[in-house]
């Protein structure tokens, strides 16, 4: 069927910020989207609030609007575009959630605007537990025995009915926010009360468990005269009971015979096709390993994080043909975009096998419950394809970034028999190292099954690769041995370990017997037709098909997986350099390992490498690329750490040079840049032992900063307040040593200042300067952020143009640069200088116009600033203020205390604009989901250094008419100062305690500053971790409270009695 | 381990490992890109003579069982793989797929790029292929001239179809299945909605196929060069007319010729589970499980009383057929599935219908 042509103008709902559960993959969804609407003639408008993305660039759509998504906001901009239809099913569960908002609120049908893809009575369907259920058995489909709860009485009769254990499904919510599995009483009532918080329809499925099932998936498609296909099934190699967004993935499915296969995919089309679903699905089973016995559990009617999966896993572009067909194409007339010659209605057949390992945030998060369960607790995740399962869990594993080369723990003598039995039978993050431990301590795999309920093919598979280790072992320098364990994945690293040689000993030993990798391309049909998709993967094969041109080339090296600190916004930058790499000329690769991203979609660059981002696997690409040079400051941290290997190997970095990166990042050539430049900074040290660093500590004064050098997010960055904690610091939190020295610096607090700046060489261009809300101390990437600067002078911002200007050409900088700056006392200190790509860079090239990525790798490749076109020093500030606030999940993550720091923990950011700076902070807060109103009541518990400052706030909130509610110390403060508050007892106390006032919703804000120490028990960690599982926002700065008290007022109008007029006789 | 070659008739060498049988092997090399079904795959008796190349790496896993075979044994004369699974994990596991192999005296290798194989295949179309012994020195410039020597096999439906006719008795429509090198789905299909079915050798004639009073007539799949089994087609042309007729693969290549159409051997075959087939009547697609080397070429139903119901979406080449004026269709593709995709599978239901129909106001007009 030809597409309508009934409609013209199509908004676009996106995913908003980045949250544990909604990733990246919505942004490569989302552009893929906006773009193959684009491609159809249509006009597309956009609404997102995540500045961080490709898919809010300009070019992307007709119009984009970066707003809160909010009934307010997407109203608004409906009644002012006016567009025929809405496509909400590629902006996850918010882009869902808000269509049925709208529909609720009466505007849709009020301006006839009709909603593309999957209808809503069908997202009802799959997402209402009852309705769902029925539609289940109206197909014959079994779901697991279940009752949907509405609260804890009836939680109980359904336990009592069929026995524990449990598992707990909140409706309506995102990665199983607030569900988990109950085997006992406590459990039950603690998990159905968090559910039931976190369902906005305060309902929850409560089912039968069938944990140790196989959990299959399949990503299936449908058109609207009923084509339906499957894209791609995956396995899970975790069985049912983790969250499939924590699980191990692998693509196909491998333990399935034909039958089991077509049973599922068979249910699996039935479903889509009584959903009437326009556009992509995904269903979710779980199989008895035992019998033909399975179950449906889950049912997503949108493109979701396994659809990017399955995109990149097969090459099948699932999102960018859900759009076509929510605009009438049918897929029997759609190109297969891989092919280019074959037809979009197919099932991709893969003649490799593909693993997904989830990257979790608990190097960041040591307080965090590592175990896994049915609530997502993942930030982003990895790929890796091969030609074995070996090959595949291999490089995964070495693309996580998390300093492992190999299936095992990183400190394996620590852990006794019985702790690793029991982190099998318990499932964390590190469950594939501990089965590799297990292994080499000779436990059988039969046990390992019976603790694990992993199937035993995968660990078969496992053993294999413990019982290469052995072989390499018995059989050193032997060519044959060596070309079995690369075809079977190991690192040359873990060889060399083996063999007690280096990495590099290695290499080359490989390379003289011509054991090299070769380039398969992914193509959607196993070689069976002919196709041009320069997407590739390295294995160790005969037959190469990545053909070098005679183009000169650049290798972009990606960001790899989504962690904290590390986010959507390095992907934005690498996306941008490609396309800025290809305007100048130049033949583009990336390499990255990232399925989630804008990046790994083969038709962003002229060639995609899906590999681990390490020295290994980067190198084997230069060797047959021969690149002119490699980019590596757009890639964060990622990147810029293979800078010096690269180099070591004879590769050419483009921009910054290897030395002035080091001059940067190392600290001691760092200070002594800034000594020669004149530029301050805060007294500071370096140390290698813990003696060395209570010696600096004395001679600075308390506070002081300490984290490792060379770090990103600011990892195990702490403000220690005395030498008790600076001991337990540098005995607990990091391994000090003459390689990984430990930065002491003095802790100054004042306002920081943030500044990225673009340099050739010769001139520099700082596009603008952003002012934090949150003093120092607080890290930038958790800070408020606002453009242009609210509060510095004319006289400031020209120090730190001049700063920054002697800096840039100081430190040789070509390309981007971020610098972080600290106002203390009317005087400019330099904190920090990181010379690549910076987290304010999408959000500063998109309020400024000015594409700061783009001009930066020009002048990399030697195009300067001017002849760019651009003037050169600070650019002309933008009209209108714009702010950017940060989003946490801390709901995702038990036990992690939300407490803003030196360390990062946010996962996402939003934008806020409009004409003054508390109208763009309403949109920011409201756009990071905190509701903002202009009554209620205030819980003040603050420490006793805070008190002065928290009176004049809660003078603030009173008169705007909060009630003050506070602890009793904190109470008798404010009385002392005439402010009046309700008395809250302290935990453990008889009359009513301020943690069932939170419990019971009677404070709709909570105010905490932390008071010493960060053991979980303390009563201010309880306070915090409450208002998250009660859903109260908490802040724990008093910056951040001011800055939404700013807003209230703002909203606010006065309540003031008249002023007593004086009475004369 | 053993090793292996694969040695193909233009001198290119793969060498691998060997697995199933220890002894040398023959055949044309032939790919299949479905990623599941592997034991179905080996069991079909399309693939005789055949070494057929797994394009999915991994294959094995799941192991042997006693359910899932297509034929009692199995008529390929090799297997090639990247890689075959040592330890298969499934509750139905009887056995691995190597010793099953053994059992069968089929040899297979590993541990070759089999992509480069498929690449190959593809743009060469069919190539003759030597599996060496396990172990053995093969002079390879020797060993490629007696490949381009030898023909490619002739008249295969011979080699699998049953000496004897036999029955699968039911209490539903009486079907007479001619058995070309039939898959057992096909058997299954019609057993599962309850058809009194007699499988009869391919050489059997119309007359005495008539002779049962069948309702109607189930044309199997088969291997090879449909153009080479003329003793079928005969029988076909003088039952056209007569019953009802539904032809599956080789089957429905067969009716085809005999109502005056012709058959050409495709570049490289259409083998594997994800081939999209357009219903010209509905315009709606299925996804079917496919394995035949030959089509019928479009231009040569002009004049005959055929009509083109399905094709394939890709390459546009003919997957269903329809005769004018009695009541038969046949398709190209395998809606018995097993494996693949079951979206055809109400073929079957047709068929049972149209005998329905016909039982009622047919004959009239017979």
């Amino acid at each position: 069927m030809p597409k309508r042509t009934d409609i013209e103008t199509i908004l676009v709902i996106g995913s908003g910020p980045i949250i544990i559960g909604q990733a990246a993959e919505f942004d490569y969804a989302g552009t893929q989207a906006c773009l193959s609407l684009k491609e159809e003639g249509y006009r597309v408008i956009l609404i997102n609030s995540n500045p961080a993305t490709i898919m809010t660039d300009t070019q992307i759509a007709d119009k984009v609007y970066l707003e809160p998504i909010s009934l307010e906001f997407v109203s608004r901009i409906l009644r002012k575009e006016r567009p025929d239809a809405i496509l909400p099913t590629l902006g996850g569960q918010t882009g869902l959630n808000m269509a049925i908002e709208l529909d609720n609120s009466g505007i849709l049908e009020e301006l006839g605007i009709e909603i593309l893809g999957t209808k809503l009575d069908a997202i009802h369907k799959a997402e209402d537990r009852d309705l769902f259920r029925n539609l289940m058995y109206e197909l014959g489909a079994p779901v697991p025995e279940s009752d949907i709860i509405h609260n804890l009485d009836e939680a109980r009769s359904f336990v009592k009915k069929i026995g524990y254990p449990v598992i707990v499904r909140p409706a309506f919510t995102l990665g199983g926010t607030g569900g988990g599995i109950c085997h006992n009483d406590q459990e039950l009532e603690e998990i159905v009360a968090s559910g039931l918080k976190y369902s906005p329809v305060t309902q929850c499925l409560l089912e039968k468990s069938i944990a140790g099932f196989k959990e299959i998936e399949y990503e299936v498609m449908r058109d609207s005269i009923d084509n339906a296909i499957v894209v791609c099934n995956m396995e899970n190699f975790d069985p049912v009971g983790i969250h499939t967004g924590d699980s191990i993935v692998v693509a196909p499915s491998q333990t399935l015979s034909d039958r089991e296969y077509q049973m599922l995919r068979n249910i699996s089309l039935d479903i889509i096709r009584a959903l009437k679903i326009e556009g992509g699905c995904n269903v979710q089973l779980a199989l008895d390993p035992y019998s033909f016995n399975y179950y449906v559990i889950e049912v997503n009617p949108r493109v979701s994080r396994s659809s990017a999966l399955a995109s990149k896993a097969t090459g099948y572009p699932i999102a960018k043909l859900a759009a076509k067909i929510a605009v009438g194409l049918t897929l029997d007339e759609i190109i297969n975009p891989v092919t280019g010659s074959t037809y979009a209605d197919f099932e991709p057949a893969l003649d490799y096998i593909v693993a997904k390992i989830p990257r979790w945030p608990f190097d960041k998060f040591e307080s965090a419950k590592r175990n896994l369960g049915t609530q997502m607790k993942a930030t982003g995740e990895v790929m890796a394809l091969g030609r074995t399962f070996e090959e595949a869990i291999l490089k995964a594993v070495r693309s996580l970034e998390t300093g492992h080369s190999h299936i095992e723990l990183k400190h394996p003598e620590d852990n006794s028999d019985t702790w690793v039995e029991k982190r099998i039978r318990k499932a964390g993050d590190e469950r594939l190292f501990f089965i590799g431990e297990a292994m080499r301590r000779g436990v059988s795999i039969e046990k390992i099954h019976e603790w694990s309920q992993i199937d035993l093919w995968f660990l078969n598979k496992l053993q294999n690769i413990i019982n290469m280790e052995t072989t390499l072992a018995q059989n050193v320098n032997n060519a044959d041995i060596l070309r079995q364990a690369k075809r079977m994945g190991f690192a040359d690293k873990k060889i060399a370990e083996i063999w007690n040689t280096t990495a590099k000993e290695v290499y080359d030993y490989r390379k003289a017997q011509n054991i090299i990798p070769v380039y398969k391309m992914v193509d959607t049909c196993a070689a069976e037709f002919e196709s041009t998709t320069p997407y590739f993967y390295g294995t160790y094969e005969e037959e190469n098909e990545s053909i070098v041109t005679e183009k000169q080339s650049v290798i972009v090296l990606g960001s790899g997986p989504i962690r904290i600190g590390q986010g959507v916004e390095f992907d934005y930058a690498t996306v941008h350099s490609v396309w800025a790499i290809q305007e100048a000329g130049y033949e583009a690769i990336i390499i990255n390992s990232n399925p989630e991203t804008v990046s790994t979609d083969f038709s962003i660059s002229d060639k995609l490498y899906f590999e681990p981002l390490t020295i290994e696997d980067v190198m084997h690409i230069i060797d047959l690329e021969k690149p002119i040079g490699v980019v590596v400051q757009f890639g964060g941290q990622t990147a810029i750490n293979l800078a010096d290997k690269l180099a070591a190997n004879g590769v050419k970095i483009l921009g910054t040079s290897l030395e002035d990166i080091d001059r940067a990042e190392n600290r001691d050539k760092f200070e002594q840049a800034l000594h020669q430049l004149g530029i301050p900074q805060p007294a500071g040290e370096t140390a290698v032992s813990t003696d060395e660093a209570l010696k600096i500590g004395k001679k600075l004064g308390f506070p002081v900063l300490v984290r490792p050098s060379y770090v990103l997010g600011g990892r195990a960055m702490e403000i220690v307040y005395n030498e008790e904690e600076l001991k337990h610091y540098m005995e607990n939190a990091v391994e000090a040593s003459p390689d990984h020295p430990v930065l002491v610096d003095r802790y100054l607090t004042g306002q920081e200042i943030e500044v990225d700046a673009i340099s050739d060489g010769e001139n520099v261009l700082i596009p603008g300067i952003m002012e934090h809300i949150e003093r120092a101390g607080v890290h930038s990437g958790d800070s408020i952020s606002v453009y242009p600067p609210q509060k510095l002078t004319e006289q400031q911002k020209a120090t730190l143009v001049d700063y920054t200007t002697r800096l840039a050409k100081g430190l040789n900088i070509i390309g981007l640069m971020n610098i972080q700056y600290v106002l203390s006392k009317g005087e400019i200190f330099v904190i920090e200088v990181n010379p690549r790509s910076s987290r304010t860079v999408p959000f500063l090239s998109k309020i400024t116009n000015i594409p700061m990525a783009n001009i930066a790798t020009k002048a990399i490749l030697g195009q300067s600033i001017v002849d760019q076109g651009y003037e050169t020093g600070l650019a002309k500030e933008q009209k209108g203020v714009f702010v950017k606030v940060p989003v946490f999940s801390f709901a995702k993550l038990r036990r992690v205390d939300i407490t803003l720091g030196p360390e990062m923990k946010s996962t996402g950011e939003v934008m806020g604009k409009d004409a003054t700076f508390e109208k763009a902070l309403y949109k920011g807060f409201v756009a990071a989901g905190m509701e903002i109103k202009t009554h209620g009541t205030v819980l003040f518990t603050v420490s006793d250094k805070d008190k002065e400052e928290a009176i004049a706030l809660a003078k603030r909130f009173n008169t705007v008419g909060y009630r003050i509610m506070a602890t009793e110390g904190t109470a008798k403060a404010f009385a002392e100062a005439g402010v009046h508050a309700d008395v809250v007892g302290k935990i453990g106390a008889k009359e009513k305690t301020l943690l069932e006032v939170i419990q019971n919703g009677e404070a709709q804000l909570v105010v905490n500053t932390l008071t010493k120490g960060k053991q979980p028990a303390r009563d201010g960690f309880r306070i915090r971790r409450e208002s998250v599982e009660n859903g109260v926002p908490c802040l724990t700065s008093l910056d951040t409270a001011e800055a939404m008290l700013e807003v209230i007022e703002s909203m606010t109008f006065t309540a003031e009695e008249m002023p007593k007029a004086e009475v004369f006789h | 381990m053993k090793k292996r070659q694969l040695i193909l008739e233009d001198g290119t060498v793969f060498n691998g490992y060997a697995f199933g049988s220890e002894r040398a092997s023959q055949g044309e090399v032939v790919f299949t890109t479905g990623m599941t079904g592997y034991q179905e795959t080996l069991s079909d008796p399309s693939f005789y003579g055949q070494i057929v190349t797994f394009t999915y790496p991994l294959i094995g896993n799941y192991g042997i069982n006693r359910d899932d075979f297509e034929s009692i044994s199995p008529a390929i004369r090799g297997m090639v793989c990247r890689e075959l699974a040592k330890e298969p994990s499934n509750f139905r596991s009887d056995l691995s797929l190597h010793d099953y192999l053994v059992s069968q005296d089929i040899p297979g290798i590993e541990g070759i790029d089999t992509r480069k194989l498929t690449r190959i295949i593809r743009s060469k179309g069919a190539v003759k292929a030597m599996l060496t012994a396990a172990d053995e020195e093969a002079n390879i410039d020797e060993i490629a001239a007696i490949l381009q020597a030898t023909p490619l096999i002739a008249n295969h439906v011979k080699e699998v179809s049953p000496k004897a006719a036999y029955p699968s008795p039911g209490r539903g429509k009486r079907v007479v299945l001619i058995d070309f090198g039939m898959k057992h789905g096909i058997l299954r299909e019609l057993n599962k909605r309850d058809c009194d079915v007699l499988v009869v050798p391919y050489n059997t004639s119309a007359e005495q196929i008539l002779a049962w009073h069948p309702d109607g007539i189930m044309l199997s799949n088969g291997p090879g060069d449909p153009a080479d089994v003329t003793e079928g087609i005969e029988t076909i042309r003088n039952l056209i007319g007569k019953v009802p007729i539904f032809g599956i693969c080789l089957g429905h290549q067969l009716f085809a010729l005999a109502s005056g159409a012709k058959s050409f051997k495709l570049p490289f075959g259409h083998r594997g589970a994800n081939h999209p087939v357009k219903d010209l009547r509905t315009g709606r697609t299925e996804l079917t499980s496919q394995n035949h080397g030959y089509a019928i070429d479009e231009k040569s139903l002009e004049g005959t009383d055929l009509e083109v119901t399905h094709v394939a979406l890709n390459d546009g080449t003919i997957e269903g057929l329809r005769h004018k004026k009695y009541p038969i269709f046949t398709v190209q593709y395998h809606p018995e599935a097993s494996p693949g995709p079951e979206d055809s599978n109400h073929l079957f239901d047709e068929f049972i219908e149209l005998m329905e129909i016909e039982a009622k106001e047919g004959k009239q007009h017979a």
